[in-house]
């Protein structure tokens, strides 16, 4: 199965490589999927007082589509606010990237992890975490 | 040097050009049907049928009558062991086979499970090898075939394949073995090793695809194996269909081809793998799978903790080598081999199979390495385990939410 142009594009120059310093309060970070699975994508933003989403920075041990799905994932996510984060939708991710039905769950897996970061940056700054009813497991 | 470099011949292997022109003429003005008995188009296709056979039994240290054709070495498990159940099913009905096996053999295991077989599937050590007490263990009065692979297609391991047939006859059974990475690599000898039946298949070791051979031993004890295609009653009434003359040609080249330089490129090989070998296992955290005395001269797998395998094979994009990762799959499910190794998922997911073949080159060794390096640097810059790792964190405390 060969890749398309976009997975490559983001698999050779991953945009937004790093880490964000996870204790800052202003930071959020999600940490999903597992070894034994063979995908771990660790997604960090910073907010500003403003909502606004200044940074994001990620970390992925996976496959080439996993890598991509998460560093296309922290472009869609600077300059946005966390109301408009959350409307990125898996889906968004998989037309983006031209993702094949087999490398779905890495989109998925990207986009659990923009809700897993909201969430630790709500949590840390007292408010409560949405719902993550959509399950796609 | 050419890009990409191919290093995964346990999967396929090049034709040897002195092959491709053995076979040449039986596609064109030599087309003759080698069963067809009346005129010279037939005697010339069937002249070179014999004379392959010849070639393939110099190999294996059998007789002519003693190979019988197939498509390749998946028919070629598929007859063996399903013939063997149908014929001697009044002896017995219990067959003992390994969890390491390839497909071909276990999932006719499974087959034949639903008609009623009793099948063993034991487990490995976790070098790769069986355990010879446990095979021993598992023999009984109803078994009527052990079938163990001579080589794996994975991790390389050579199975100790005179011992295991030694038990198999001392409890009145069938040794077969599925020696498709094995016959034209290391030395097998269906006599010294005790072998009653065996399957290999010619493009893994430079002769074309689509064919290959089952090898049924006549003398000491006779060995049948009922048909499973009905037709002409070809190779001596156990594999019916015209003979695929040119393939045949082909496979009886490659096996002389492969009898003649056997010594020296193992030799080559082997040297070559160490290198390769050793360089890779000098980058932290990276390790071998599978006995390192006994196995094959041309594979290496070796598992990269905390990279992923496919999005490494990415990375190494000059390169054409094959992973355990599950992402290579659409199972999703890291390679069975590896985990029936003992190796966690993780690991499993992390390996990376280099397979040498008679076209690699020291040139490409010494850029393999380069190469793989630069790309488990890469992908560990990338990668959150790794990061952990290096703060110490212990990552088998962390609850992972599992997809």
């Amino acid at each position: 199965m060969a890749y398309s142009e976009k997975v490559m594009e983001h698999y050779t120059n991953p945009r937004n490589v790093g880490t964000l310093n996870k204790d800052s309060k202003s930071v959020g970070t999600g940490l999903v999927g597992a070894p034994e699975c063979g995908d771990v994508m660790r997604l960090q933003i910073e907010v500003d007082e403003n909502n606004v989403i200044t940074d994001a920075k990620f970390k992925t041990f996976g496959c080439g589509s996993a890598i991509a799905s998460s560093s296309l994932a922290t472009e869609w996510l600077k300059g946005k606010t966390v109301d408009e984060a959350l409307t990125i939708d898996n889906m968004d991710i998989v037309e983006e990237l031209a993702l094949p039905p087999v490398k779905i769950h890495c989109s998925v897996l990207a986009e659990d992890a923009i809700k897993s970061a909201i969430n630790d940056y709500r949590v840390k700054n007292g408010l409560a975490p949405f719902e993550l009813a959509k399950s796609h497991h | 040097m050419e890009l990409p470099i191919y290093l995964d011949n346990n999967a396929t292997t090049p034709l040897d050009p002195r092959v491709l022109e053995a076979m040449l003429p039986y596609f064109t003005n030599k087309f003759g049907n080698a069963a067809s008995r009346n005129h010279a188009f037939g005697w010339v296709a069937e002249e070179a049928v014999d004379y392959a056979r010849e070639q393939v039994a110099k190999l294996i240290g059998c007789t002519e009558k003693e190979i019988i054709f197939t498509s390749g070495a998946t028919e070629a498990d598929n007859l063996g062991i399903k013939g063997v159940y149908e014929m001697y099913q009044d002896k017995g009905n219990h067959i003992i086979t390994v969890t390491t096996e390839h497909k071909a053999v276990l999932d006719t295991c499974k087959h034949l499970e639903k008609l009623g077989a009793n099948i063993t599937y034991l487990k490995v050590k976790e070098d790769g090898l069986v355990d010879l007490q446990e095979l021993e263990a598992a023999m009984t009065d109803q078994t009527i075939l052990v079938t163990i692979m001579y080589g794996n297609n994975e991790i390389g391991v050579v199975q100790p394949v005179k011992e295991i047939s030694a038990i198999a006859h001392k409890f009145g059974a069938l040794f077969m073995t599925d020696a498709t990475q094995a016959v034209g690599k290391i030395p097998v000898d269906v006599n010294a090793d005790g072998i009653d039946i065996m399957a290999f298949s010619a493009h893994k070791m430079y002769g074309p695809k689509g064919v290959g051979a089952l090898y049924v031993r006549r003398k000491n004890p006779r060995v049948k194996v009922t048909a499973q295609m009905d037709g002409g009653g070809h190779e001596r009434g156990m594999r019916s269909g015209t003979l695929n003359v040119p393939g045949i040609v082909g496979l009886g080249k490659a096996c002389e081809l492969c009898r003649l330089e056997m010594d020296s490129e193992a030799q080559r090989l082997s040297g070559l793998r160490d290198k390769l070998e050793s360089a890779l296992t000098q980058l932290e955290e990276s390790y071998v799978n599978g006995n390192v005395q006994h196995r094959l001269p041309h594979v290496a797998n070796i598992s990269f903790k905390y990279v992923e395998g496919e999005g490494l094979m990415m990375a190494m994009k000059d390169l054409a080598v094959s992973s355990g990762s599950a992402c290579t799959s659409a199972s999703l499910e890291p390679s069975y081999v590896l985990k029936s190794l003992g190796l966690s998922d993780d690991l499993a997911h992390s390996s990376i199979r280099f397979g040498l073949g008679r076209f690699t080159t020291e040139e490409e060794i010494d850029y393999a390495i380069e190469n793989t390096k630069k790309a488990v640097n890469h992908l560990r810059d990338l990668s959150p385990l790794w990061e952990m790792f290096k703060e110490g964190i212990d990552l088998s405390k962390i609850e992972w939410a599992e997809h």
